[in-house]
């Protein structure tokens, strides 16, 4: 994705762009392996506190997903009028250490989506006030 | 087991809405309620362990109650509040702390879907910003992989609110009382595909108490006794599919309620082939669905047939939420759990009239599931 400024993001530390495509960051265990999504200061599998920075990737696959069918209550700000809330795809993606983070989908039509379909990583603004800058979020989109 | 206790009184305020009455009130008069049931006084009880989620400190119904100086313990554990208030009580009769104790739960939830706060999960702000912090999308997104995994089809999910719809017709102390056909389950707004409206409950307001003394003293105070034959709490290893959680780990592992169920049948040295009727957590269609296997009662899979075959109906094989569950009581989070169990100890005693599952019931079960990844069973036993 292109875009001519620094997109203003809902959660800056999860991403890292300037790449083809946004790459999502979380943590691995040095002493067990295991990976985690957003990074963990801590491994819940062998208890361990020596982790390290991971780059999960840009791809995956679609292992869950629903439609948010109603607009959601505070702490969500996409800020649309309630006449206005357009229902959004949500999913788990299975990235390719077996992770699967948890993500708003570019779609929301249940004809389109499909267990086991090939995701990609982008941004998405799901925030659009009138005379505010957009803030985006990640999300993915089919492959 | 001669250390074993009974249930000897049980009480309620009906599920629902009240709104002249505060949570605690309605605890207060699900406590009298369970007194009366036993035929003892407040003065008698020896300790007591309750708690709810949005209702207010347990220990400050000894204000309406009486102030007699007993030690009360709140208890806070979300939908496993009342299991781990039944499970302290037993506890502490066994240890001889006292001869008589208490477990209650009471709830008063705002309307609406739970409100939560990202920080109060350690979660950052981000996830509950940008729309996915939702216990609806957690339900769906489990459910919807279950089913995949599984070959099952919505037709389950439908089936399910159905049952518990037909079942709430039946109890008169039910909050939704109306049968719903079908269709309008089946067409009901797509809340979180693949759950729809009618396969939610909804947050409630109630009470529910249990009175508990050692089961050789028990027959003193009831001529219907329930033994508890087992109860226990157990909470998530890492890998479990848990609510508002960004990342779930590459293997799965199975889930508390699994851990919970194998451990009370174990303890109660019975299996799930010798459980009359059972109380499932139900907080929407795909819970149930799920748990149904979970706790041991079918192969994965295998619910698609049972449902549809009538097995968890009220005359079927496997009576399963005989009271309308979660779905027809709705879920005041610190009272659920000890309404099932409530449920349970009256079909054991035949006293559930339209609703009482045939022949002579022995055994019961109940089972809750919550956040952050709890769960409490028991094992019942008419005594
Ligand atoms: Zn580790």
């Amino acid at each position: 994705m292109n875009l001519d400024t620094s997109p203003k993001l809902a959660c800056p530390d999860l991403l890292r762009l300037g790449g083809e495509h946004p790459v999502l960051l979380g943590s691995r265990c040095t002493d067990c392996g295991e990976v985690y999504f957003p990074a963990s200061e801590g491994c819940t599998r062998c208890c361990s506190t020596a982790m390290e920075a991971f780059a999960l990737g840009s791809f995956g696959t679609l292992w869950s997903w629903t439609i948010q069918g109603f607009q959601p209550k505070s702490p969500y700000n996409g800020g649309e009028a309630e006449a206005d809330f357009q229902p959004y795809g949500v999913g788990y993606i299975e990235m390719p250490s077996g992770v699967k983070v948890e993500s708003r989908l570019t779609i929301a039509d249940p004809a389109q989506l499909k267990i086991g379909m090939p995701m990609v990583l982008v941004l998405l603004p799901y925030r659009q006030v009138p005379g505010e800058a957009p803030v985006y979020t990640y999300a993915f989109a089919p492959a | 087991m001669d250390n074993e206790v009974a249930i000897i009184g049980i009480g309620m305020h009906p599920f629902g809405r009240t709104d002249a009455l505060s949570g605690q009130q309605q605890g207060a008069h699900a406590v009298r309620e369970a007194l009366k049931d036993a035929g003892i006084e407040w003065k008698d009880v020896g300790v007591a362990y309750g708690g709810s989620q949005d209702g207010g400190n347990a220990d400050a119904l000894s204000n309406q109650l009486g102030l007699t100086g007993l030690p009360f313990v709140n208890v806070a554990n979300g939908c496993a509040t009342g299991g781990s208030a039944l499970a302290s009580v037993i506890a502490a009769i066994q240890s001889g702390m006292a001869e008589i104790g208490v477990a209650v739960g009471f709830d008063k939830h705002p309307r609406g879907a739970f409100n939560p706060k990202p920080k109060d999960w350690g979660l950052e702000d981000w996830y509950g910003e940008t729309g996915l912090m939702l216990t609806t999308q957690f339900f769906a997104l489990k459910t919807r992989r279950y089913m995949f995994e599984y070959g099952i089809t919505d037709d389950a999910l439908v089936r399910i609110a159905q049952r518990a719809f037909r079942n709430g017709a039946l109890t008169p102390h039910a909050w939704r009382r109306r049968e719903l056909s079908y269709a309008e389950i089946a067409e009901s707004m797509a809340v979180n595909l693949p759950l729809r409206k009618f396969m939610f409950c909804n947050p409630a307001e109630g009470g529910a108490a249990l009175v508990l003394c050692s089961a050789k003293h028990a027959r003193k105070y009831t001529a219907n006794p329930v033994i508890v034959k087992a109860a226990v709490m157990r909470t998530r290893h890492h890998g479990s599919f848990e609510v508002f959680n960004p990342g779930l780990a590459a293997q799965q592992s199975p889930a508390p309620t699994v851990m919970a169920s194998r451990a009370a049948f174990e303890f109660a040295g019975v299996g799930p082939q010798d459980i009359d009727v059972i109380q499932l957590q139900d907080t929407d269609s795909g819970s149930e669905l799920i748990h149904i296997a979970e706790n041991g009662f079918c192969e994965h899979g295998e619910q698609q047939h049972l449902l549809a075959s009538g097995a968890t109906d009220i005359h079927g094989r496997l009576p399963v939420n005989t009271d309308g569950g979660c779905l027809a009581n709705g879920e005041p989070v610190g009272a659920s759990g000890l309404r099932q169990v409530i449920e349970i100890c009256t079909q054991l005693r035949g006293q559930a009239g339209q609703r009482q599952v045939p022949g002579t019931p022995r055994l019961g079960y109940t089972h809750v599931y919550g956040a952050p990844g709890v769960s409490a069973v028991t094992i019942l036993q008419a005594g």
